[in-house]
């Protein structure tokens, strides 16, 4: 119960991530997922205090002797609240800060930051107080602000719960852009089975400091029990298959194509 | 009368961005709202309206007859209760009980009536064991509930709930909105912000479609979510089981049909009528 003492947050957790390898990590309240993403960029011990056992190592860096300012030039993080993390009075500046204090060129972080907005569609609010944006815009903000270093791996924290189903796809637009043009490798929390089938390569369920799976999304989404047993939502085509299947006419399918074969086949066939 | 009257209601923000851009609509006592549209459409900036946060640039909302912009914010607050998208904006007591005695104990409730509401609240949403904690160091989802909880503990006759599942995982999810869902069962309404439309199939009676501040489209969840013109003008895109019965649409799949069981239920009829 949270409160009522130390609490082992993560209990022996092991896994290695290659490089451009887009990972979704679930899993119920409590389970470690935010204490995970803290590990990755250090903030975990250093910031938090607390026992620490074990070795994170991102890029041949372990997070033992690296401090999380010296982290934050190769793992960007996107926090679950993006208020926590906006402190300038400009969205522009906002995204430019990383960069300045890597002491880029001024050109350089001109265009980095007209790429990061542009990505995630903020551009029209560039000179906007952050202050007056929507929750969802602050997230964009966030996350504009996160890609602008071009990190060798990108750590978000629900980043899609505030955004706009659109905003959500252009997030994930953006991870695999990342991909594809730095190589960059993504892990991602979210509680949204779709956006994670949608994405990820690979999906680890955690719980109570555990890896209780590591593996496809597609074949964990099928499986009723485990999803119940991470408090995961099935993806809405998943639960038609189910109640299809329960109601007489035996169907499997999970993403939209196969579903949208599967369910006009029997209306226009001849009988 | 209806609980909500909105009317010609526009918002501009002091950076001069139009929030709201005239907006009408009416709630009736007892409806259950989502209020959907993409980010910075003026969602949570109209919802502010509803409990006099924020006073319109220009027209009118009224709210249980009390006018927005001149009624007090403590009858208001009688009237509505507002769950605001971040919960440590309005949790401030030392422990959980004593945050959902405080809306109670402020109407100036007899000391066992704020205790039975307390009660029934924390019970409700599984808050008994953690009573006496501070809310700021529970977890992100047991905080939700806490602010949720608070709230009802005024049993307003209007809630307001922004992005309330926002980083809850399924189970409490559910346990939230099924509790909000018994509230609005003793007659009282519902506005629901949020964006996930798997919340808005399964809860609401009806969903405001906003776009650019402004309503695009208002009607039953499927109507509206199955209106792909409306959500593609409002850069929205529908839900999963919307783009397949619109893509099943030319072999007679009805497009409202948004959620699980009602489309399986006319994807059986229409196969059945077929053999």
């Amino acid at each position: 119960m949270p409160g009522s003492g130390p609490v082992e947050a993560l209990r022996g957790v092991t896994f290695a991530m290659q490089r451009g390898e887009l990972l979704a990590v679930m899993g119920p309240s409590g389970a470690g997922k935010t204490t995970l993403c803290l590990a990755l960029c250090a903030l975990v011990p250093h910031s938090t205090g607390g026992t620490f056992g074990g070795n994170v190592v991102v890029q041949s860096r372990n997070t033992r002797s690296t401090l999380p300012a010296e982290m934050s030039a190769h793992v960007g993080v996107v926090f679950q609240d993006p208020e926590s993390q906006l402190f300038t009075t400009i969205v522009e500046d906002e995204v430019a800060f990383a960069l300045e204090s890597q002491g880029l060129p001024r050109e350089e972080i001109g265009r980095r930051v007209d790429w990061a907005l542009e990505r995630v569609r903020m551009t029209e609010h560039r000179h906007r107080n952050p202050a007056y944006l929507s929750g969802g815009q602050k997230q964009r903000v966030a996350i504009a602000a996160a890609i602008a270093p071009r990190p060798e791996l990108l750590v978000l924290d629900e980043p899609t719960a505030s955004l706009d189903p659109v905003g959500a796809q252009e997030v994930i637009q953006v991870l695999a852009d990342l991909r594809r043009d730095l190589d960059s490798s993504v892990l991602v929390v979210t509680h949204d089975a779709e956006l994670a089938g949608d994405f990820a390569d690979r999906l680890l369920l955690l719980k109570e400091g555990h890896i209780g799976y590591d593996g496809p999304p597609a074949q964990a989404f099928q499986d009723p029990a485990l999803l119940a047993e991470y408090a995961i939502r099935p993806p809405a085509l998943a639960e038609l298959s189910a109640w299809l299947t329960e109601h007489g006419r035996p169907a499997r399918f999970h993403t939209f194509e196969q579903a949208s074969e599967a369910l006009s086949r029997p209306l226009t066939t001849a009988d | 009368m209806p609980l909500i009257e909105v009317t010609d209601l526009h918002h501009s923000f002091p950076d001069g961005w139009d929030a709201l851009d005239g907006v009408n609509f009416a709630v009736e006592a007892g409806e259950y709202v989502a209020l959907i549209g993409p980010n910075g459409s003026g969602k949570t900036t109209l919802a502010k309206h509803l409990n006099g946060l924020l006073k319109p640039t220009s027209g009118r909302v009224l709210v249980a007859g009390m006018d927005t912009a001149h009624g007090s914010v403590a009858a208001l607050a009688r009237r509505v209760g507002y769950v605001f998208q971040n919960p440590d904006h309005q949790i401030f007591c030392t422990t959980v009980e004593e945050e959902i005695s405080f809306a109670p104990r402020a109407q100036g409730l007899p000391p066992e009536i704020v205790g039975n509401r307390a009660q029934e609240e924390m019970r409700a949403f599984g808050l008994v064991e953690v009573a006496a904690r501070p809310p700021a160091i529970l977890s992100p989802g047991l905080r939700r509930k806490v602010a949720i909880a608070s709230v009802l503990a005024a049993q307003p006759d209007l809630l307001v709930l922004d992005e309330p599942s926002v980083g809850l995982d399924a189970h409490e999810q559910e346990d939230v909105l099924a509790r909000v869902s018994d509230y609005r069962h003793d007659g009282r309404s519902v506005v629901l912000i949020t964006h996930d439309m798997a919340l808005v199939t399964r809860w609401a009676t009806r969903c405001l479609l906003l776009s650019e501040g402004r309503i695009l489209a208002d009607g039953t969840p499927g109507a509206v979510l199955g209106d792909s013109s409306a959500l593609a003008r409002a850069g929205m895109r529908p839900p999963a089981l919307a783009r397949l019965a619109q893509a099943l649409a030319p072999l007679g799949m009805p497009t409202d049909a948004v959620q699980v069981e009602a489309f399986g239920r006319a994807y059986l009829e229409l196969v059945e009528g077929r053999s």
